[in-house]
Order: C-alpha cells, then sequence, then structure tokens
C-alpha cells in the first residue's frame, strides 16, 4: 500500500485547487443574491415609472385617487378615477380574514406543539400542507360553486360578498399563519414549560400566560405575513367578491378589490392608456403596502431580539 | 472534487442562461419570428406566426391556426389570449404580427389606428339573457336600458316574476361590455352590479342567481340553463343578425401593421375561406363574415351592403 502523504503537504499542494473551488462557489453565490436584488430593485422602480405616470403625464389626481368612490375610466365626457372602494375592499378582507384565520392558526400551533405534539401533529401537518398545494383559482372556484350559492341561501344577499372572500382567503392564509406560529412555538427553550409546571401551574395557564406572550412577536410575524398574502390574493378572491365598485356598507355586499380590479381589466385596456396606468397606480399601491407589511415584520422581530 | 467541479461549472452556466435569456427574450423575439419564406419547388409555406388578443376570439383562430398547420406542416402558428388591448398594443408595436380585437382599434385610446389594417373575421351576435325564473322573453329596448340603469329593480314591473333584479355586468374595458352597451342600451351607462369576466362565470352566476340578468355571445345559449331575450320582438337569430335586424354584433377584428404580408396574409386568406368560415365558425358560434348583408364601421353606422 502506497504511504499516505502527510495532512500539511497533501493540503499544501491541493492549495490551488481548493482556491479555485472556494472562487468559484463565491461568484455562483453572489451571482445568485445579484440577480435576486436586481430582479427586486428593477420591478420596484418599473412599477414606481409605470404607477406615477397617470398622475404625472395623464393628469390624474392623487387626491382624487385615493380618496375618491367613483371608478368610471371609461366615460368619455368625464372620466372618473376614484380608487378608494377597492383599496378600502383590500384592506377590509385582509384584515377581516386575518381576523378569523388568527386565532384557528395559532390554535392550531398550540394543539400541534403543546397538547398533541405525536399524533395531532401527525395529522395536523400533512393537512396543512395540502391546503398550501391547493391552487388559488381551485380555492375560488369551490368558493364560486360551494360557498356563494351557500351563502346566498342560507345568510342573506347575493352570496357575492365580503364575507364570501373573507372566508376563501381565511382558508387560504390558514397554512402560513399556522406553520409559522409552530415554528414559533416549538422553538420556545423547553425550560420556560418546566419552570411553570414546577411553580404548579397547569397546561393552559401555562399557554395562555408563559408560552403564548413569550412567542408574541412571532405570532404576531405570522399573522402579517398571512395579511400580506390575503393582501395580493387575486384570482380566489375575484371568483366571490362580485367586482362591484361601491363602497360595501356590510359584510353580505359585494366588493372589489385592488387585485380583482387589475386582472378584470389589464388585457383588455391597451398599453399607455389612462386606464391602463391607473391600473399600474393600483399595482403601486399594492407593492407600498407589501412594504409596508415587511417593515412591521421587521419591527415586531426587532421587538423579539430585545 | 471533479463532480462537484463540474456540476458547479453546470449550474453556472445554467443560471448565466436563464439571466441572459430573461434579458435578451424581449427585444430578441420579434426579429427572429414573422419571417416566413416560400419554398420555391414546392410552393409550401414555412415559417412562423404569432398571434395575440382578444381572449374571446382566442379558441377559433387557435382551432382555424391548427387546420392551417396541419396543411402547411413547416408553419408554426402560436395563438396568444391576453385580451383586446394586449393584442393591439402589442401587434401596434410589432412583436405580434397579427392581433386580435372585439372592438375597433379606433375605440381603444393610445392605438395608432391609421398604420393598423383592419381584417373583419368574423361577427358575434350578443343579448340579454336572464335566470329562467324570470319568465320573459322579449324585452322592449326602453325596458332593457330601464333594467341596467336601475330605474326599474323588479321584474313583475315587466310583467315577469316578483325577482329583484340582479345585474351582472363585464369590466369597465371590455369590449363586449362596449358592444352592449352601445348597441343594446343606446350608449347608456349601466348601473353598478356584480361584475365577471369570463362568459362561462357570468352564464353560471345567471343560471344560479334568482332575477339575474347579465349578456352574452349567442354561442354560449346552448341549453335552457338561462333565457335569451328577444329584443323589440327581434328573435336573437343567425339570420336576424345577417339581416340587419337584430342590432347587438360586433366584428372579430385581426388587425395587422400594414397590409399583411407573407404568412400573415396567408393565414388571414385561410381565415376567410368559404371552409373556415362556413364550418369551423359555426363550430365555435360565431356567425360568418361573409354572409352578412349590413356592414358596419368604427363610429356604428350600420348600412346595407
Amino acid at each position: 500500500m502506497e504511504k499516505l502523504e502527510p495532512a500539511k503537504d497533501r493540503l499544501l499542494k491541493s492549495k490551488k485547487n481548493w482556491l479555485d473551488g472556494e472562487i468559484r462557489g463565491n461568484i455562483l453565490v453572489i451571482m445568485c443574491a445579484v440577480i435576486m436584488i436586481s430582479a427586486t430593485i428593477s420591478i420596484t422602480i418599473f412599477l414606481g415609472t409605470k404607477g406615477l405616470q397617470s398622475f404625472i403625464k395623464n393628469g390624474v389626481s392623487l387626491i382624487e385617487f385615493i380618496t375618491s368612490t367613483h371608478w368610471n375610466p371609461t366615460n368619455q365626457a368625464k372620466p372618473e378615477y376614484g380608487a378608494l372602494p377597492f383599496i378600502f375592499g383590500s384592506f377590509a378582507v385582509t384584515f377581516l380574514s386575518a381576523i378569523v384565520a388568527a386565532p384557528l392558526g395559532i390554535g392550531g400551533a398550540i394543539f400541534m406543539t403543546e397538547i398533541a405534539p405525536s399524533w395531532g401533529r401527525k395529522i395536523l401537518q400533512p393537512v396543512i400542507e395540502l391546503l398550501v398545494g391547493i391552487p388559488s383559482v381551485v380555492y375560488g372556484f369551490i368558493g364560486l360553486t360551494v360557498l356563494v350559492p351557500f351563502i346566498r341561501e342560507h345568510v342573506g344577499g347575493l352570496g357575492f360578498s365580503l364575507l364570501s372572500g373573507t372566508i376563501v382567503l381565511s382558508i387560504m392564509i390558514l397554512p402560513t399563519v399556522t406553520t409559522i406560529a409552530t415554528d414559533a412555538m416549538s422553538s420556545l427553550p423547553k425550560n420556560l414549560r418546566e419552570g411553570s409546571y414546577a411553580l404548579g401551574a397547569t397546561r393552559w395557564q401555562t399557554i395562555r400566560k408563559v408560552l403564548i406572550p413569550a412567542a408574541l412577536p412571532t405570532l404576531l410575524t405570522a399573522i402579517v405575513l398571512g395579511m400580506a398574502r390575503a393582501f395580493g390574493e387575486a384570482l380566489a378572491v375575484q371568483m366571490v367578491i362580485g367586482n362591484v365598485r361601491d363602497l360595501p356598507t356590510s359584510l353580505l355586499d359585494a366588493s372589489a378589490t385592488l387585485t380583482t380590479i387589475i386582472t378584470l381589466n389589464m388585457g383588455h385596456t391597451t398599453y399607455g392608456s389612462i386606464e391602463n396606468n391607473t391600473l399600474w397606480s393600483m399595482g403601486l399601491i399594492l407593492l407600498i403596502m407589501s412594504f409596508a407589511f415587511i417593515l412591521l415584520i421587521r419591527y415586531l422581530s426587532s421587538r423579539r431580539k430585545m | 472534487m471533479k463532480s462537484y467541479k463540474k456540476l458547479s461549472l453546470a449550474l453556472t452556466l445554467a443560471a448565466l442562461m436563464v439571466f441572459v435569456a430573461a434579458c435578451g427574450g424581449g427585444a430578441s423575439t420579434d426579429k427572429n419570428e414573422g419571417t416566413s419564406n416560400k419554398d420555391n419547388k414546392t410552393g409550401a409555406l414555412s415559417g412562423s406566426l404569432t398571434v395575440s388578443g382578444s381572449s374571446a376570439m382566442q379558441p377559433l383562430v387557435a382551432a382555424a391556426a391548427e387546420e392551417f398547420m396541419a396543411e402547411n406542416p413547416k408553419v408554426d402558428v402560436q395563438v396568444n389570449a391576453g385580451g383586446s388591448g394586449t393584442g393591439l398594443s402589442q401587434v401596434a408595436e410589432g412583436s405580434v404580427q397579427i392581433g386580435n380585437s372585439d372592438v375597433f382599434a379606433e375605440e381603444k385610446e393610445g392605438i395608432p389606428a391609421d398604420k393598423l389594417v383592419d381584417h373583419k373575421v368574423a361577427v358575434v351576435g350578443m343579448t340579454a339573457a336572464v335566470n329562467p325564473k324570470v319568465g320573459i322573453k322579449d324585452i322592449k329596448k326602453a325596458d332593457l336600458i330601464k333594467v341596467f340603469t336601475g330605474k326599474i329593480t323588479n321584474w313583475k314591473e315587466l310583467g315577469g316574476a316578483d325577482q329583484k333584479i340582479v345585474l351582472v355586468n363585464r369590466p369597465d374595458s371590455s369590449g363586449t361590455r362596449a358592444v352592449f352597451n352601445k348597441f343594446a342600451l343606446d350608449g347608456a351607462t349601466p348601473a353598478e352590479g356584480i361584475t365577471e369576466d369570463s362568459s362561462n362565470t357570468v352564464k353560471k352566476i345567471l343560471n344560479e342567481t334568482e332575477g339575474a340578468i347579465g349578456y352574452l355571445a349567442f354561442s354560449y345559449f346552448t341549453d335552457d340553463t338561462v333565457t335569451a331575450l328577444a329584443i323589440d320582438g327581434v328573435k336573437p337569430t343567425e339570420e336576424n343578425v345577417q339581416s340587419g335586424q337584430f342590432p347587438v354584433w360586433a366584428y372579430q377584428h385581426s388587425y395587422t401593421k400594414g397590409e399583411a404580408t407573407d404568412l400573415a396574409k396567408a393565414f388571414l386568406d385561410y381565415l376567410m375561406s368559404d371552409d373556415i368560415q362556413n364550418t369551423l365558425l359555426k363550430e365555435q358560434g360565431y356567425l360568418p363574415v361573409t354572409k352578412m348583408k349590413v356592414e358596419r364601421d368604427a363610429e356604428g353606422n350600420q348600412k346595407d351592403l
């Protein structure tokens, strides 16, 4: 058998090879990062210039755009560009669905981590993963076929309503909320639980008084991430919300969101027309809102470190 | 180590290729496509053609393209659907050879209509449709306008069932909406109602919702799930549209930038051939443009042929 070279010589000899690999790996990873960053920046710039065009070039008033409730872009004589009903609709479905999904998601997370960590997780985890995998158009179609007639017959109204949109969105963001909440709960140090039990607290007292407050910043992050997804969802909402451009006065009124108006109209409008530009402006609002959501998440997770 | 290096090289190349393709894609497509050569020996067509536009026309044009490609095996015709606005914009900027639209280019803002050449390939008739339980089959135009502008809110005022009227509209910029507003509502702006883009969804809603009224192309009246309304006693039939008696119809346009050349011309000629006009169009629920006894211009003025 050949005598093995001493490790020191071997390392010295292969230094060039080693260096080559190192550099190559470095370049590869940097390139990935550069592509991701430049994609984000260019989308932001593009959306910024496109979205501002309706205000700068077409002279649509920004105040009118975000405060007026009259949306009538095809009226030749007196076109109106008030997007408030859509902005309101977007926020309404987002917050309502967060109100529904947050308790459910956090409850599910507590069930998985505290109550039944073994069999509960075994059942709930695949169920949640399955929910993620269902495409949004399928959610929309189920909503249109099952939920809308159900609400029309048993609750009232037309069926196409804020309520339908809220229910569909809640189910769609449930996996996001549950998964992150589960991670938050299971990453809590064991001694928190043990300390609480040692003080004589019951399981429910431990969960309510110790674990939830400790995990709160991450739980809030989970909810905000879910809201960000709800805010941007278009297809499923469009199929059940009715797309009416009046401000809704009740949960059973049909409504519209920024995303549904964009998807309904984008293909019909011509590039560069005022109507097309106002749709881009709505896209810009969506982008600004998603930045706001990210800032909120950053703020929440920085609070956790303190 | 060696296999790792190969892998990393392959990965780097793949990443580069994706990057280059993403950057160069937009600029290079229009140069390569649309080139067609006549093979001198056989006279057969070859090359590729990209068609984009109206999603309502997509099934028709795609079906025609399939038959066209079967007859000319060297030809590749791509038919995309992105909406009339997209089709007109893309043909005007030259990124596709044919742009389909269900409205005149003159009616769309920001399109250089004088640079585009209109090829009317089909006619589509449409009419108001109601939930069958509403119980009316005929409506006066004046009443139809009152229904859509919200002046009449219950069907019993028109002799139908005691049901609240539920409007089902199309998006503001939709060509179907534009045609219906212009020729069925005489330009009146409809009151607010549920808005859906897809005709199938509209049909589904009309069928399921008590008192609902919307509008659909003739091709969707294949069963009795919705009731098509006659307007002023004129039944929504092919013959009545062709003779000009039934007012609510529109051309399906294929636009080219400048006169159609080579492959685009061959394909448009093919669309206008008796073969397509008399068989495929009917199958897809359109009316042949060749049999129209009236014609209409972009302003909507109708005259006998």
